[in-house]
């Protein structure tokens, strides 16, 4: 459905983004993730047909995104990242405007279909100024949804919400990428994690990896990090496991658990938990320690690590 | 087409919600009956007969000079602030639908306030025998109506230009001012560069046509030009945003 051809976009002297290559199906959620300023906001608005590109080419649809701008447009139902609302209008009336500009035959019904969606449909008559946050952020995303369009196109679509809300959007999203196509911003990891069937991560204007989140998860984690308790006598237990072979970085933190990592490829975790039992330890606890989509995406984006990176701080928020 | 007539009536119905219409329409309709009663008084005490042109004038400047402005400035201002530039241009719609929808819109909403202030002529009508000169008032609104026209498109092509409601507000009323102004030169001029500054100004075809009951072609079509000029150029300021 999305045919995206290297496309670059320059703002003056600033490079925004760099030689975007990328696809995406019918049928697919994918996921555009990436610190702020990455490019997530510029790729969307070419595709949208809201600005042009410096280079390179996308389609939608099998319509160039120039040329064919007012045919891609049809097709999609966008989102931006400020939630384009009316705040002197009900909710009901700027569905019924979107409707009109979209030339909507029975718009009533697709108003009351969207409405329960986004469950408001006992707030139709409010004023959008007068309603929370997370409320406009759903009437936006209602307001995408009107068209029924084959291609959804989201900046950000949870920003704002609470958890609860959260959730509920995040259905409604998966729901609609059965059938059609979702693309979709965030800069929150466990977001991409839940909804996404494909992740592209961003950083500084280009592509710095591409897949299945199951796949970023395994492809980039080579190395497994293990925490094991015992009863009695860590100092013992940390020289019994430094020894055996296979493992790096044997450690002891300041509440008696012992830490080392190993390649995933050689788990040692069940040799480690027999030795210790034979030498007579007894052994409390062995965690293994999941490297998430967070960690990847740091190592990925980050290019000094620092603990105090704008990254590394974004990542520890959600 | 369908598309302006759904941004115009959104647009039109919007003042309805919008403080500041009712701010305006209070400010015309108190100012002209204000201006309308006394000269109503000095009417009957001088003992001449009173004409309704005379009390157009003051809708005509500076009622509509400063009202225009005021309405037009928030048009595109406040779409381009909040986003919903960005969601009207990135759903099917023309930008020239978008431009000329928003001024039909206000555009309609001063024909609806010009047409409330046919209450003061029928008054007049019936406090003046044998009546008023009902042709001249035909002629005096017909030019009133288009004048409203181009200023109206003025007003929200420059609206299209900024982010900021005051700065278009001040932009626009410096514009018409100025074209208000532009005669000015033809004083000291003569031949085709007097004509050329004296037909310029905005309210030439006014005070020289239809004010006197002189609904000429050129006068109409002035007006006209201006205000697709004025669209014309607004829509150029939507789609540069694309190329920027």
């Amino acid at each position: 459905m999305i045919t995206v051809q290297n496309l670059t976009k320059d703002y003056g002297l600033n490079r925004a983004i760099e030689n975007l290559n990328f696809t995406a199906e019918k049928g697919e959620v994918l996921g555009f993730l990436g610190p702020n300023g990455a490019g997530k906001t510029t790729t969307i608005r070419i595709l949208t047909g809201y600005m042009p590109p410096t280079s390179g080419s996308a389609d939608i649809g099998g319509f160039d995104v120039i040329e064919n701008s007012l045919e891609v447009r049809k097709l999609i139902g966008y989102l931006p990242e400020t939630v384009p609302l009316y705040g002197d209008m009900r909710i009901y009336d700027y569905f019924k405007y979107m409707a009109d500009l979209r030339h909507i035959k029975n718009p009533d019904e697709k108003i009351e279909e969207v409405l329960e969606m986004i469950g408001l449909e006992l707030r139709s008559q409010s004023l959008i100024k007068n309603i929370s946050k997370g409320m406009q952020q759903r009437v936006g995303l209602g307001q995408a949804l009107l068209h029924e369009p084959e291609v959804l196109i989201l900046d950000e679509p949870t920003i704002g919400l609470d958890p609860k809300q959260i959730s509920e959007v995040r259905n409604i999203i998966k729901n609609i990428g059965k059938e059609r196509t979702v693309l979709l911003s965030t800069h929150i990891l466990s977001e991409a994690q839940q909804i996404c069937d494909r992740v592209l991560i961003i950083n500084k204007g280009k592509i710095v990896a591409e897949d299945a989140p199951e796949n970023l998860q395994s492809r980039l984690s080579s190395i497994q990090k293990v925490r094991i308790r015992v009863a009695n006598d860590p100092d013992k237990a940390a020289a019994l496991i430094r020894d055996t072979a296979g493992i790096m970085n044997v450690k002891i933190n300041d509440n008696g658990m012992i830490e080392f990592e190993n390649k995933v490829e050689h788990d040692s975790r069940a040799v480690i938990a027999r030795t210790l039992v034979k030498k007579g330890f007894e052994l409390l606890e062995l965690t293994p320690e999941i490297i998430s989509l967070e960690d990847i995406f740091l190592k990925l984006t980050r290019e000094e690590p620092s603990e105090f990176s704008p990254e590394a701080l974004e990542g520890q928020e959600e | 087409m369908r598309n302006i007539w759904t941004i115009a009536k959104k647009e039109y119905t919007g003042f309805f919600y919008s403080p500041i219409a009712y701010v305006v329409g209070a400010v015309i309709f108190l100012v002209m009956g204000i201006y309308f009663a006394f000269y109503m008084n000095i009417a009957i005490v001088y003992q001449y007969v009173p004409e309704f042109t005379s009390v157009l004038d003051i809708l005509v400047f500076p009622l509509l000079f400063l009202a225009i402005p005021v309405l037009t400035m928030k048009t595109l201002t406040d779409e381009n602030k909040t986003g919903t530039l960005e969601l009207l241009l990135t759903a099917p719609v023309r930008d020239y639908e978008l431009i000329i929808g928003k001024w039909l819109g206000t555009f309609l909403f001063f024909l609806t306030m010009i047409a409330l202030t046919l209450l003061y002529p029928l008054i007049m009508n019936m406090v003046v025998e044998p009546g008023i000169d009902q042709p001249l008032i035909v002629s005096n609104y017909l030019g009133i109506i288009l004048m409203t026209s181009a200023m109206t498109a003025i007003g929200v092509c420059i609206s299209s230009l900024f982010k900021n409601t005051i700065a278009a507000l001040i932009a626009s009323i410096g514009t018409l001012l100025i074209l208000w102004l532009a005669s000015a030169p033809s004083q000291f001029l003569s031949g085709a560069a007097a004509d050329f500054f004296t037909n310029i100004c905005i309210t030439t075809q006014y005070y020289n046509g239809f004010r006197n009951g002189v609904v000429s072609l050129f006068g109409i079509s002035y007006y006209i030009s201006l205000t697709i000029l004025a669209l014309f150029l607004g829509t150029r300021t939507i789609e540069s945003r694309r190329w920027r």
